[in-house]
């Protein structure tokens, strides 16, 4: 359906030539931002529905006061629906940590929340297909499990700034909202991530298009291929400063994965993208101590670049 | 009547502070509008999403921005 409207818009309407460079690349890029848009509306809507069952006040009741492993993965799990913001992330925090959930757990939350990005699973899903979608949110939540059962083992309750331990939360009695007000929640919540987004996804788009159409087939095969074993670091590192940018990159990166860029290379460079943000880390900063962000970020970015090797190997 | 707007200074805090200073001019009500960033008094009220809007010491929202329309019917 998208496929011929795409085609009849570019070939047809505009008048260019299939076949040509400039045909395919603005055929690409036509059926690419369709599929998107079209994806980002319905999906967004339905995680915010979803997501206003899940209000962080609740997920701390849900984990009460679980203990490692079974309070990891619960965790991880949560930290997809609960809303996140990173100017939340010091009360959310602090809540956790005050109602006894134990350090590992409370960062098993911490990064599959932001990790298992709604828009990167989106745009994987409409430029790659669900499988690959599934991988990338499956492997956010093992990511955050195992980081997170790592950082509970190596004790470092110390690392957090101690007023946090002296913090006492009141139990706050919320009405429930209507369905009215959850739709009301979803629409303004769609409008407001399409509006921060979508100039991002027409350049990634449109860079993908022409990529597609203009960049020769070996050109990424040569230096970022199989045959470069450092690729998957090069890539993690490149990705960490690129924060909250997923919308415009995977576009870009579909193109080069048509191009010869291995797919686990590829998964890996957009996890780090969403999962390290820098602002997050300033944030976090005011409860704990800088080397407990530092060891936080050296996990997480290990344990990605280890899946990416992984999935070089397997996919 | 006292409101407050608690939020550790992020776009979201602003917006919900800008929609409750309209409320409050457009009902016309006397209200004092307060910017709470102190982690403490923000965990004190139980919120661990922000920006929240807490009026006359009841939480109203947490974690997202109420419309103008929506807090002029709270602070009637």
């Amino acid at each position: 359906m998208l496929k011929y409207l795409a085609d009849s818009l570019v070939y047809t309407l505009i008048g260019a030539h299939p076949g040509t460079r400039l045909g395919e690349a603005l055929d690409f890029f036509f059926y690419d931002t369709m599929k998107v848009f079209l994806l980002l509306g319905v999906i967004i809507f339905g995680v915010a529905v979803i997501r206003s069952f899940f209000p962080p006040e609740r997920s701390r009741k849900l984990l009460g006061n679980r203990r490692e492993y079974a309070g990891n993965f619960l965790a991880a799990c949560l930290g997809i629906v609960t809303p996140f913001c990173s100017c939340s992330a010091v009360p959310m925090f602090i809540g956790f940590v005050e109602s006894g959930l134990p350090l590992g757990v409370t960062f098993s939350f911490l990064i599959s929340s932001p990790t298992v990005n709604e828009v990167a699973m989106i745009m994987l899903w409409g430029l790659f297909g669900w499988r690959i979608a599934l991988i990338y949110v499956s492997t956010g939540v093992i990511i955050a499990f195992f980081s997170g059962i790592v950082i509970g083992k190596l004790k470092l309750e110390h690392l957090v700034e101690d007023y946090v331990y002296r913090m006492r939360m009141r139990e706050t009695a919320m009405a429930a909202p209507t369905w009215a007000e959850r739709f009301a929640y979803a629409r303004d919540y769609t409008k407001d991530i399409i509006g921060r987004v979508w100039l991002f996804v027409l350049i990634g788009i449109g860079l993908g298009g022409w990529i597609h159409g203009y960049v020769p087939m070996d050109f990424v095969l040569k230096y970022a291929g199989p045959g470069n074993p450092f690729a998957v670091i090069v890539a993690v590192l490149i990705g960490i400063p690129l924060y909250s940018n997923a919308a415009g990159t995977i576009p870009i990166v579909q193109a080069l994965v048509e191009k010869g860029l291995p797919m686990g290379t590829a998964l890996a460079f957009m996890m780090s993208i969403v999962a390290i943000s820098t602002p997050e880390m300033i944030i976090l900063r005011k409860v704990i101590k800088p080397k407990l962000i530092a060891i936080f970020a050296g996990i997480v970015s290990m344990a990605i670049i280890i899946v990416g090797y992984l999935f070089n190997a397997i996919l | 009547m006292k409101i407050e707007i608690l939020g550790m200074g992020c776009s979201n805090c602003n917006k919900l502070y800008q929609n409750v200073l309209e409320a409050v001019k457009q009902s016309g009500r006397e209200a004092e509008v307060t910017k709470v960033e102190d982690i403490k008094t923000i965990t004190g009220y139980g919120v661990m999403s922000t920006p929240a809007l807490v009026i006359d010491g009841v939480v109203k929202t947490t974690g997202k921005v109420p419309k103008v329309e929506e807090i002029k019917g709270w602070i009637k």
